[in-house]
């Protein structure tokens, strides 16, 4: 497959990236973060940017609206035989409230773990004007700021670090500290790179996590390689974001009458998204493979491969291992899914 | 009243049908009846079984959106160069699914040219169905505030329990960990984690079970698909004797659920005798350990 190059990063916005994702790697950073602190901050986002900016390579993202229809096994199986095919894929785990990918990747274990924080604001009380000014606390559309007892209180699991309250300052009180969102790591095992972040618990905001996972999959990838994009299920903010500049999508889908449903809710995301996709039906014969075939045709949306469900394969699955290695007739299924999915890929490009 | 929210941390893992079969169990067991709330308001499928009649609809309108007034824009880049989230467009437009609705444009553009608006993000729904009342929503196509709108369903289900003397709220939740489940949470009286043998699920059971632990709420477990894999099924109980998660039944890997669905029953109208009286046993474990007022023949 042959992805038109499509130009790269600057250099100092590069530079700019690492220094500001070194600096959120130490354990124990955001806090008295230097002067500069605002500029650290916005190149600590721009990590995200730098996702939309290099895309040399080709992007497949792999979405359901139904959680549990099988999508990181058809994720992990098509990565392999990606692999096989000497695509050099980087496959994602933008599940980050659940990542599993990394479950079926045996003896290979994640490692160079990063931690990742999210900016939220810290109050200089000597600065401050307190009661007599609120102009933060009335700006922030998360009651993320509270004023008590004369003093204003960030409440940094409410913030979205917009970093509106800096702004509205007029006496520069409001400094950066951090919050601590969760880590990314990554494992690499027969040519298939993968990287995967976790959600620290209790956290609740997927988003800022998910565009670490997919700016560190990015730098792993080589200039053609290809990334893939295990996207959590549903369609709402995680789901958006995982999909965000994805060339295609290939949605998983089962022939339950909850699935169909689901199905028909992811569908509806990508014609919001205009993102170009195709389906693949998983367990096809657990419920009627009628009923997504239909779908599939009534929505205009091409059935790349049907995939059988067998206790066999659902053993396979629950321990972990490859179908693509383990069942020959699954193999020979993925390998023709790989085949169907980049043409699909080039056709929409 | 007591609060149950069934979760699964994996979505699959049967979470709305054994939420659907508990229903059953509750309308037909408690003498004050049961609410039920679909707070899986992102992929919301409790409908499908119950089959509500709708009796309320509201818009859901939850933050603010931006907007770019081209004919005040003078293209000074200051929006761009401050949104945090890449909202705004090189040409000075708002990508939507991107905004947070935070404000920071409209506070440093020098020509007044955005306006934050109020946001609709979906709608939610009072209806009646044949287990009793419930309360549900539909979480606009890539809207954002999930948590917010399962916050507004749990809210409207405590209400309507609290007027019509209900003995419980039965809550279906959504997968993962994050806000929509953290919102589903708060002030649950135990969480029902449904779960299967297989090493993502387990992996799945233990993020949602230290959530759990996080919120102090107590915890129960069912073990769906059993039978799949003996090995796996294994490594579940030891998990849960270790964590003293109780494990309030197992369920066989078994068609009669997708059959049930077909039909749009709950297995326990489905098939009674089968998989309706392993659920019943679930049931009777639930209802115990809530220590459930009002229950007419359980026991
Ligand atoms: S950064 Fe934004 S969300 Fe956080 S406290 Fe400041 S204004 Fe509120
Ligand atoms: S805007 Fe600045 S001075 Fe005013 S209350 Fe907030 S931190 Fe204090």
């Amino acid at each position: 497959m042959d992805a038109p190059a499509r130009g790269g990063v600057p250099a100092d916005a590069e530079q700019a990236v690492d220094a500001a994702r070194d600096a959120a790697a130490e354990p124990g950073a955001g806090k008295a973060r230097p002067a500069d602190a605002g500029d650290a901050d916005r190149a600590a986002w721009d990590v995200a940017a730098r996702s939309r900016v290099r895309t040399t390579d080709m992007r497949l993202a792999l979405a359901s609206g139904k959680g549990g229809v099988g999508k990181t096994c058809v994720a992990v199986n098509l990565a392999r035989v990606l692999a096989d095919r000497g695509l050099r894929p980087v496959l994602a785990d933008c599940d980050v409230e659940e990542p599993n990918a990394h479950l079926f990747f045996g003896p290979a274990e994640l490692n160079r773990a990063r931690d990742h924080f999210v900016p939220v604001p810290e109050i200089d009380n000597e600065v401050c004007l307190g009661d007599a000014c609120r102009a933060c606390v009335n700006a922030c559309r998360f009651k993320a700021l509270l004023a008590m007892a004369g003093e204003i209180m960030p409440f940094p699991e409410l913030c979205h670090g917009c970093g509106l309250c800096g702004i509205v300052c007029p006496v520069g009180a409001v400094g950066s500290s951090s919050r601590h969102i969760g880590h990314t790591a990554e494992l690499e095992s027969e040519g298939v790179r993968l990287v995967s972040g976790e959600m620290r618990i209790g956290e609740a905001m997927a988003p800022p996590l998910i565009r670490e996972v997919k700016a560190r999959a990015l730098e792993a990838a080589d200039e053609d390689g290809l990334l893939l994009y295990d996207c959590p299920p549903g369609g709402s903010c995680p789901a958006v974001t995982s999909l965000d500049g994805a060339d295609f999508v290939l949605l998983v889908a089962e022939p339950t009458p909850f699935g169909v449903h689901d199905l028909g809710l992811a569908v509806d995301l990508l014609h919001h998204l205009e993102l170009p996709g195709a389906v693949v039906c998983n367990r096809a014969d657990m419920g009627d493979p009628e009923r997504v075939r239909r779908f599939c045709r009534e929505r205009g949306l091409p059935l790349l491969a049907e995939l059988p469900a067998t206790a066999r394969a659902a053993e396979v699955c629950a321990d972990g291992r490859l179908l693509a290695r383990e069942i020959p007739d699954f193999s020979e299924r993925f390998d023709d899914l790989a085949s169907a999915v980049l043409h699909s890929m080039e056709g929409a490009a | 009243m007591k609060t149950l929210v069934v979760l699964s941390g994996k979505g699959g893992a049967g979470k709305t049908s054994v939420t659907a079969a508990l229903a059953a169990a509750a309308a037909r067991d408690l003498s004050g009846g049961v609410v039920l709330a679909d707070c899986d308001v992102d992929a919301a499928d409790l409908h499908l079984v119950t089959a509500p009649e709708v009796r309320r609809e509201e818009v859901f309108i939850q933050g603010e959106l931006a907007s770019i007034d081209p004919d005040l824009c003078t293209q000074c880049g200051e929006c761009l160069e401050h949104c945090r989230f890449h909202a705004v467009t090189e040409d000075f437009s708002i990508r939507e699914e991107h905004c947070e609705g935070c404000g920071v444009c409209e506070a440093v553009c020098p020509s007044g040219a955005v306006r934050m608006e109020p946001r609709r993000c979906g709608r939610w729904f009072v209806s009646d169905t044949r287990f009793g009342p419930m309360v549900h929503a539909a979480l606009d196509i890539g809207a954002e505030n999930s948590g917010k709108l399962v916050t507004t369903v749990r809210k409207q289900a405590d209400r309507l329990a609290e007027e019509s003397g209900a003995d419980l709220v039965l809550v279906d939740g959504s997968p993962g960990i994050g806000c929509p489940v953290i919102a589903s949470l708060t002030g649950a009286s135990a969480v029902l984690l449904v779960t299967e043998p297989g090493v993502a699920a387990l992996h799945d059971l233990r993020r949602v079970m230290d959530l759990a632990d996080h919120f102090r709420i107590p915890a129960l477990a069912v073990c769906n698909k059993a039978g799949q894999s003996p090995a796996r099924e294994a490594e579940t109980e030891a998990y849960a004797e270790e964590r003293g998660l109780l494990v309030a039944g197992r369920l066989p890997n078994d068609a009669g659920f997708v059959r049930a669905q077909e039909r749009g029953l709950s297995v326990v109208e489905y098939d009674p005798e089968g998989l309706g009286a392993e659920l019943d046993e679930i049931w009777r474990n639930v209802t115990s350990q809530l220590q459930l007022r009002g229950v007419k023949q359980c026991g």
